[in-house]
């Protein structure tokens, strides 16, 4: 390995500059903000870290979909904070908190400067098996193949979050649509990028999500700039988001892991194993269960920042 | 020292600092922040392992590589489900504290 040029070194000072600051921010808003900037600049972290796929993750929910919820939610809570201030814990809290955290930080270094070296690895194994799938990205063979089950499970994980935030409904507005219909000048900027982007959105989403197959990519990152274009539109105005009670929308919200699991099922039923591919069919069924989980991220992610629904159908 | 060791060591005070703003900022938000941050610091571990595991020809090792995009859209689901709970708590008290001691009166409270 090489040694650390200055780029990097800058780059994380930057980065942790940006971690004090939303810690130390005065307000929420100004922290969360920091939070976008952090969240833009990790995927450069992770580019020099050899993740292709991580950082494109990181730079679409990171910096965008977090960062974009996080600061709505600061501006909604902007007018009580003057009061919750007053509630910040004493000298003594801080002190020992200050004193556990930096010993927290000291033992991670020292994990980091005594890592065994050659370190670990499982790239040849992933590599000497690609061929059982067809598919050239080793990072896509580890999420929907060698470890089919954390992806089926991340899907399943998704849909109970956005059971969880329509459970905090009130009754009256059951089946209703979420948030506060946006608002914008028909003539403004953003109404203008809800209608350039969202094409030319939509292509790269579904590209991403083809190359995903042979190179950095795949089904959640192009289901998240999906997700975006449906949330741009959305806030410009120009469509309402749609009653959580349509059916359209829960079969949407079911069709990834309800396909990937029949497909696991049929894995069982095949004689090998749960969410094992005939290797004949194996890459045209990681293609069909990606194309529905982009549409299914799309919509979960989008239905995620939407929030709860606040008003009626 | 290689660019993996100042990432890992990266990791490690956004670990530290994200403690830190946990324990101590009292608003809820802002737990949730500091959380999110301590988070990143735990994946950067992962791309850290990932790139000592650089070989035959690949960047890092894909396996930790996965694990961290799985990882990414767990953390965005809990802070989403976070960030709703804390709406709802302020728009049944009006206040956004996770204090004990403070509570909804039925009266503004349409739902009750």
């Amino acid at each position: 390995m090489t040694i650390a040029s200055t780029y990097e070194v800058a780059l994380a000072m930057i980065v942790l500059g940006l971690a004090a600051w939303i810690i130390t921010a005065q307000k929420s808003f100004a922290a969360a903000g920091g939070f976008v900037a952090y969240g833009l600049l990790l995927p450069l972290v992770w580019v020099r870290l050899g993740g292709i796929d991580v950082a494109l993750a990181e730079a679409a929910i990171g910096g965008g979909l977090s960062g974009v919820l996080l600061l709505g939610a600061a501006a909604r809570l902007g007018t009580t904070e003057t009061a919750v201030v007053a509630e910040r814990p004493g000298v003594l809290v801080r002190l020992l908190a200050s004193v556990l955290s930096a010993f927290i930080a000291l033992s991670l270094a020292a994990v980091v400067l005594l890592l065994p070296d050659p370190g670990p690895t499982l790239a040849p194994a992933a590599v000497e098996n690609s061929a059982a799938t067809g598919l050239g990205n080793p990072v896509t063979n580890v999420l929907m193949a060698f470890r089919a089950m954390d992806t089926l499970l991340e899907k399943v994980v998704l849909l109970l979050a956005l059971i969880g935030i329509w459970s905090l409904v009130p009754d009256r507005f059951w089946g209703g649509r979420p948030g506060m219909r946006h608002e914008a000048d028909p003539r403004g900027v953003l109404a203008f990028l809800a209608r350039l982007l969202p094409p030319l959105g939509i292509v790269i989403g579904l590209y991403v999500l083809w190359v995903g197959a042979d190179h950095p990519g795949g089904a959640f990152q192009g289901g998240t700039i999906l997700a975006a274009m449906w949330l741009l539109v959305m806030m410009a105005g120009l469509m309402d988001a749609p009653p959580i009670s349509r059916r359209w929308l829960r079969l949407t919200l079911i069709a990834g892991p309800g396909i990937f699991l029949v497909v696991g099922l049929g894995g069982l039923w095949l004689g090998n194993a749960f969410l094992a591919y005939p290797s004949a069919y194996a890459k045209p069924l990681i293609v069909a269960i990606e194309l529905a989980m982009t549409l299914t991220v799309a919509a979960t992610l989008g239905l995620l920042m939407a929030g709860v629904p606040e008003r009626r159908a | 020292m290689n660019a993996a060791v100042v990432f890992g060591l990266c990791g490690a005070i956004a670990i530290g600092l994200g403690l830190y703003g946990l324990i101590t900022n009292p608003q809820p938000l802002r737990k949730i922040l500091a959380f999110n941050l301590l988070g990143s610091g735990a994946f950067l571990f992962f791309g850290v392992v990932a790139r000592r595991g650089a070989a035959v020809g690949l960047g890092g090792d894909p396996v930790p590589q996965a694990l961290v995009i799985t990882g990414i859209v767990v953390a965005f689901a809990a802070t989403a489900l976070a960030v709703a709970l804390l709406l709802r708590l302020f728009e049944m008290t009006g206040a956004a504290t996770i204090r004990a001691d403070t509570r909804s009166s039925p009266a503004d409270d349409p739902e009750a």
